[in-house]
C-alpha cells in the first residue's frame, strides 16, 4: 500500500468532499477507459427522492394520477419503514444527471458517484441499445415538451379527456416499440418529423382560426384484403397513424407515450448488464482508491458492507427469494469475465476461447457495448458462474402433476441452463407477443389483434381491461385472437366500444 | 469532473399535483371508504387524518401479460440437492417464482392504503352535504378576562417583584450616585500621596484636611444603599378580555323504538357537523350525551349511538337532565353551551308543554344555541308546535326537518344562518 493520503476520514459529507471524490473517481474512470457523458450531480432530500421515484425516474414528467398512486405508495411504505429508498437515481441524459440523497454518508455518496455517474453513465453512452433507441441529448427537452403539450391539452380539452387517453396509452406502453427491428435513422429523420409536428403545434397555438377547423381524419378506402399487409407489433404506432377517430392532439399524446416507452425500452432489456456494469465499476474503482491509500479502512468496510448486501442473492428456498437479483448476476458475470481474462482455467479456454487470456478492460468494454441481457448471458455465462450460483432449471408444465428439474449445474446442464436463463431475459418471451393483424376497412372498421401463443401460456385476465383501452383509442370494436403454436385460432375475445 | 448542484432547496412537493389527480380519479372509492370510516369513528376524532383503504384491483393499471398456465422453464439459484430429472411437488401458489411476479402484476387482493390529510378527509365527508365554509362563521362567545403581562411598573405587590429589573436599576443608580464621589476620591488620594512624598513625616494642615476628606468620601460611597425602594420594579399585568375557548355540546337524542338505525345515522351526522363547527371556534369542547325514552340518562358516545331501547317517549326528562348537568358542571358564565336535539318528533302528548316551559324558562337563557332537528317525520306532532313558540321568542333557537342525509348540511346552514354575523 502506498502512502496514506485520505480524502476524508469522517462519514459526514460536504460539497467540497463530494467534488474531491468526484475528481478522484473521475480520474480512475478515465484510467480504466470509461467513456462518459459529462456529469451533473444533484443533492436531493428524501422527499425529493420519493418524487423522483414516482415519476419513474423522469426528471420532469407530465401529470397523471398513476404517478400520484406510485408516490403515495412509496411514501406510505417509506414512512412505515417497509422500504428504504434507493441510494441513487440516474437519468440517461446528456449531461448525465445523478441524484445523491442528503441522508447518505460520505462513503455512500462516493459509492453512488462511482456507480451512477461513471458506471451507468458510460453504459448509457456506449451500449448499442441505448445508442440506437435513445437520444440522451434530447430527452430533457422532449420531456419538457411533452409536459407542456399535455398540460396545454388539459387546458383545452379538459383534464378528464386527456387522462382517459393517457390511461389507454399507458395500458399499451409495452407495445409501443418495434422489437424486432431497430428504429431506422432515429436521429435525423425522426427529429425532422418531430420538428414539423412541433411547428404545427405551435401554429395551432397562435392561429385562432386553425382551432375551429374540424379535424376529423379522412377515411381513405383501399382495396387491400388485409390491412396492415404484415402484422404489426407496434400497437401504439399503428393506432397513432391509423385510428380513425382520434383527434390530432390525441395522436400526439399517443406519440408521446410511445416515445417515452421507447426511451425506457433499452433499460428493460439491459437490467442485468447495466446494473452489473455499474456495480462492477463502483467495486473496482473504490477498491482502487483504497489500494492507493485515498480512503481509510472505515470507508472501505462501510462500502463493502453495503456492496455485499446489494449483490446478495438469496437461494430459491429462502423466504427472501424473489427471483434472480440482477445486481448479483450482473456483478458476478462482469467479475467473472475479468477473471477469465486474467486467470483463465482450462475449462474457460474451452468454453470461452475468444476472451480467455485477453485484455480484461477491452473485453468488458466490448461486452458492454454490443450486448443486451439475453445475448450477454448466452455469450458469457461460464460454467464456473453456473456452479458458483448453483443454478438449476425447473420446468413447470400445467399438464404435468409435478415440476421437473430439467438441468442443474453439471457438465450436461451448463448449456441448457445458459440457454434457459438467457431466454428468461428475452423480452419477447417475457411479454405476450401481440400484434395488429387486421382492420376491417370495408365493414365495421373493427381492429383485430393476434396473440401468438408460446408454450401454451394464456393471457392474464386483465386483457379484458386492456382491450377496453384499445377500443377506446381505436374507436371501434376490437378483437383479440389467440393463435396457438400450431397456427390454429384458439380463442377470440371481443370488446365493443363504449359509446 | 462534472457539475455539482444542491437541489435540496427546490420544492419537494413535485408529486402534489399527481396526488390530487389520484384522489380526484378515485373519488368514488375514496368516498365509500370515508363513509365507512365515519360510522366506525367517534365524533371527536372524526377530523383527524385518515388511513384509507381502497381495493387494489380498482386502481390497477392493466397491461397485457401472461397468466398462469402453459409450460414455463425457469432458472433458479441455490440448488443444494436436486439432480436433473427430479420431480418436485408443485408448491402452493404456483411456484417459488410466482411469488415475486404476483405483486408486480398488482394481482394481490391487498388493499391500497394511503393517508388522507384532515382537509381532504373533511372534504369527502362534507361532500354529499354540499361544501361548507365554516371558518367564516362567527359564533357568539362568552368573554372572560385573563391577566397578561404588560411590561413593568413602579409599584405592585412583593410577589410580582422582578428581580433582574430591580437589580439592574439598583446597579445603575449606585453607579450614578457614586460616580462623582469616586472620582473625587481618586483625585484626593493622588493629591494625598503627592503631598506625603513631598513633605514626608510632616503633618501639615493640607494633609490632615485631605485625610478627612478621603474619610468622608469613603463613608459617603459606603452609604449609597445597595438597593432602594426606588429601584424596585414589578411585573405588570393587565386584564385582557379573552373569549372563552371552552364549550360544551349537549347531544340529546330520542332512543325510543321508533328511532331506527337510519335515523340515528342521520342524527350522528348532524351531531358530527355541529361538533366540527364548534371545533373551528373553541379549543376545548366537552361532549355530553343524553339519550332518553321515558327516562333520560347520560351515557358515553358508544352507548349513545349503538344501544337501542323501546318504549314511550318523554322528552322533558332529557331537558330536565340537561338543565341539571348545566347547573352542576357547566356554569354558563364559563362555558359556551350548545345543544342539539334529534328526535323523530314522537312525544307523549301531555309532555310537550312541559318541554316548552323547561326549555323556554330554564335552558334557553343559559345556552348559546339550541338546535332541534326532526328526522324523517311524516307529520309534525305537538312537540314541534310547542317548540315553534320558543323559536318565536328566542333568536338562538332553531328547528328543522331532515328527510335524507343530503338534507343535513343545508339544514345545518339554515339553522346557523342567524348566527352568521
Amino acid at each position: 500500500m502506498s502512502k496514506k493520503n485520505y480524502i476524508s476520514t469522517s462519514s459526514e459529507w460536504t460539497f467540497d468532499l463530494i467534488s474531491r471524490y468526484d475528481a478522484e473517481i473521475g480520474k480512475l474512470a478515465e484510467e480504466y477507459g470509461l467513456d462518459t457523458y459529462p456529469n451533473q450531480i444533484e443533492v436531493i432530500t428524501a422527499e425529493q427522492m420519493m418524487d423522483a421515484y414516482s415519476s419513474v425516474g423522469m426528471p420532469l414528467g407530465y401529470h397523471h394520477w398513476s404517478f400520484g398512486k406510485q408516490f403515495m405508495n412509496t411514501e406510505q411504505r417509506y414512512r412505515r419503514g417497509q422500504m428504504g429508498l434507493a441510494y441513487e437515481i440516474v437519468i440517461n441524459s446528456n449531461p448525465c444527471i445523478s441524484y445523491l440523497m442528503e441522508e447518505n454518508t460520505m462513503t455512500m455518496q462516493a459509492l453512488v458517484i462511482a456507480h451512477a455517474a461513471y458506471g451507468h453513465n458510460s453504459f448509457f453512452k456506449n451500449n448499442y441499445l441505448f445508442k440506437s433507441w435513445t437520444n440522451a441529448d434530447a430527452i430533457i427537452d422532449y420531456l419538457l415538451f411533452a409536459r407542456n403539450f399535455i398540460s396545454e391539452c388539459e387546458n383545452r380539452h379538459g383534464e378528464e379527456a386527456v387522462e382517459l387517453t393517457l390511461d389507454s396509452c399507458h395500458a399499451l406502453m409495452n407495445y409501443g416499440v418495434d422489437r424486432y427491428h431497430r428504429p431506422s435513422k432515429l436521429s435525423a429523420f425522426e427529429e425532422r418529423e418531430r420538428q414539423i409536428e412541433r411547428e404545427e403545434y405551435m401554429q395551432s397555438q397562435i392561429n385562432d382560426l386553425w382551432r375551429t377547423i374540424p379535424t376529423k381524419e379522412e377515411k381513405r378506402e383501399t382495396k387491400k384484403q388485409n390491412f396492415p399487409s404484415e402484422p404489426q407489433e407496434n400497437l401504439l404506432y399503428f393506432i397513432e397513424k391509423n385510428a380513425p377517430l382520434l383527434e390530432p392532439w390525441q395522436r400526439e399524446i399517443v406519440r408521446i407515450v410511445r416515445k417515452i416507452a421507447q426511451y425506457f425500452y433499452p433499460q428493460r432489456q439491459t437490467q442485468v448488464m447495466n446494473e452489473g456494469w455499474a456495480t462492477f465499476w463502483h467495486y473496482t474503482i473504490l477498491n482502487t482508491l483504497y489500494d492507493r491509500g485515498l480512503v481509510n479502512d472505515g470507508f472501505i468496510m462501510e462500502f463493502l458492507q453495503s456492496h455485499t448486501s446489494v449483490v446478495f442473492q438469496p437461494p430459491f428456498d429462502s423466504p427472501y427469494y424473489s427471483g434472480i437479483n440482477p445486481y448479483a448476476l450482473g456483478f458476478s458475470m462482469m467479475s467473472d469475465i475479468r477473471r477469465i481474462c486474467e486467470n483463465p482455467t482450462e475449462e474457460d479456454r474451452h468454453w470461452l476461447p475468444d476472451i480467455a487470456g485477453s485484455d480484461w478492460i477491452q473485453t468488458l468494454d466490448f461486452a458492454m457495448r454490443h450486448f443486451k441481457d439475453e445475448s450477454f448471458i448466452q455469450q458469457y455465462l461460464s460454467p464456473k458462474m453456473i456452479r458458483d450460483m448453483k443454478l438449476f432449471s425447473v420446468l413447470d408444465d400445467d399438464k404435468k402433476l409435478k415440476l421437473e428439474v430439467t438441468a442443474i449445474h453439471n457438465e450436461e446442464g451448463y448449456k441448457a441452463i445458459r440457454k434457459t436463463l438467457a431466454d428468461q431475459y428475452n423480452l419477447s418471451k417475457r411479454e405476450p407477443n401481440i400484434q395488429v393483424y387486421n382492420v376491417d376497412r370495408h365493414g365495421d372498421r373493427s381492429l383485430t389483434l393476434r396473440y401468438y401463443q408460446q408454450n401454451r401460456k394464456p393471457l392474464h385476465k386483465s386483457m379484458h381491461e386492456v382491450l377496453k383501452h384499445v377500443s377506446r383509442l381505436w374507436g371501434f370494436t376490437v378483437r383479440l385472437e389467440t393463435i396457438d403454436e400450431k397456427d390454429q385460432l384458439e380463442a377470440t375475445h371481443e370488446c365493443a366500444v363504449e359509446r | 469532473m462534472g457539475q455539482l448542484i444542491d437541489r435540496r432547496l427546490n420544492g419537494k412537493n413535485k408529486s402534489a399535483v399527481n396526488r390530487q389527480r389520484f384522489i380526484r380519479r378515485f373519488k368514488q372509492q375514496i368516498k365509500k371508504a370515508v363513509t365507512e370510516s365515519i360510522s366506525e369513528r367517534s365524533i371527536i376524532d372524526i377530523d383527524s387524518s385518515e388511513h384509507i383503504n381502497i381495493p387494489a384491483r380498482d386502481i390497477s393499471e392493466p397491461v397485457f401479460h401472461h397468466g398462469q398456465g402453459g409450460s414455463d422453464e425457469t432458472v433458479h439459484p441455490g440448488n443444494s440437492d436436486f439432480v436433473s430429472g427430479d420431480k418436485i411437488k408443485r408448491p402452493p401458489g404456483g411456484g417459488a417464482d410466482a411469488g415475486g411476479q404476483a405483486s408486480n402484476e398488482g394481482e394481490g387482493t391487498d388493499d391500497f392504503t394511503f393517508e388522507l390529510s384532515r382537509e381532504e378527509f373533511l372534504e369527502f365527508f362534507f361532500e354529499d352535504l354540499a361544501l361548507p365554509d365554516l371558518t367564516k362563521t362567527q359564533l357568539a362567545r362568552i368573554v372572560e378576562h385573563k391577566p397578561v403581562r404588560a411590561g413593568f411598573s413602579n409599584d405592585g405587590i412583593p410577589t410580582n417583584i422582578n428581580v433582574i429589573r430591580s437589580l439592574k436599576g439598583a446597579l445603575g443608580r449606585r453607579l450614578a450616585l457614586g460616580g462623582p464621589l469616586r472620582k473625587r476620591l481618586r483625585e484626593a488620594e493622588l493629591e494625598f500621596e503627592a503631598l506625603q512624598r513631598d513633605h514626608a513625616g510632616s503633618h501639615s494642615d493640607a494633609i490632615i484636611a485631605l485625610e478627612e476628606e478621603i474619610e468622608l468620601l469613603k463613608k459617603r460611597i459606603k452609604n449609597i444603599p445597595f438597593i432602594d425602594t426606588f429601584d424596585l420594579r414589578y411585573n405588570n399585568h393587565i386584564k385582557q378580555p379573552m373569549p372563552s375557548t371552552r364549550a360544551v355540546m349537549f347531544c340529546l337524542m330520542d332512543v325510543s323504538g321508533s328511532m331506527d338505525q337510519a335515523r340515528k345515522d342521520i342524527a350522528k351526522r348532524f351531531f358530527i357537523l355541529l361538533y366540527l363547527f364548534l371545533t373551528k371556534t373553541y379549543a376545548q369542547i366537552d361532549l355530553v350525551f343524553i339519550r332518553h325514552h321515558t327516562v333520560a340518562k347520560e351515557v358515553d358516545e358508544d352507548e349513545f349511538f349503538h344501544s337501542r331501547e323501546t318504549g314511550g317517549t318523554v322528552v322533558s326528562s332529557a331537558l330536565e337532565l340537561m338543565y341539571n348537568i348545566i347547573k352542576e358542571r357547566y356554569p354558563s358564565n364559563e362555558w359556551n353551551i350548545y345543544a342539539a336535539q334529534a328526535s323523530d318528533g314522537d312525544n307523549w302528548h301531555d309532555d310537550s308543554p312541559i318541554c316548552r316551559s323547561i326549555l323556554g324558562e330554564n335552558i334557553m337563557p343559559l345556552v348559546q344555541y339550541f338546535a332541534y332537528v326532526e328526522i324523517m317525520t311524516d307529520r309534525h306532532q305537538r312537540l314541534w308546535h310547542e317548540y315553534e313558540t320558543i323559536k318565536d321568542t328566542y333568536d338562538n333557537f332553531a328547528m328543522q326537518d331532515i328527510a335524507t342525509a343530503g338534507d343535513i348540511y343545508p339544514v345545518f346552514r339554515k339553522l346557523f344562518k342567524k348566527q352568521l354575523a
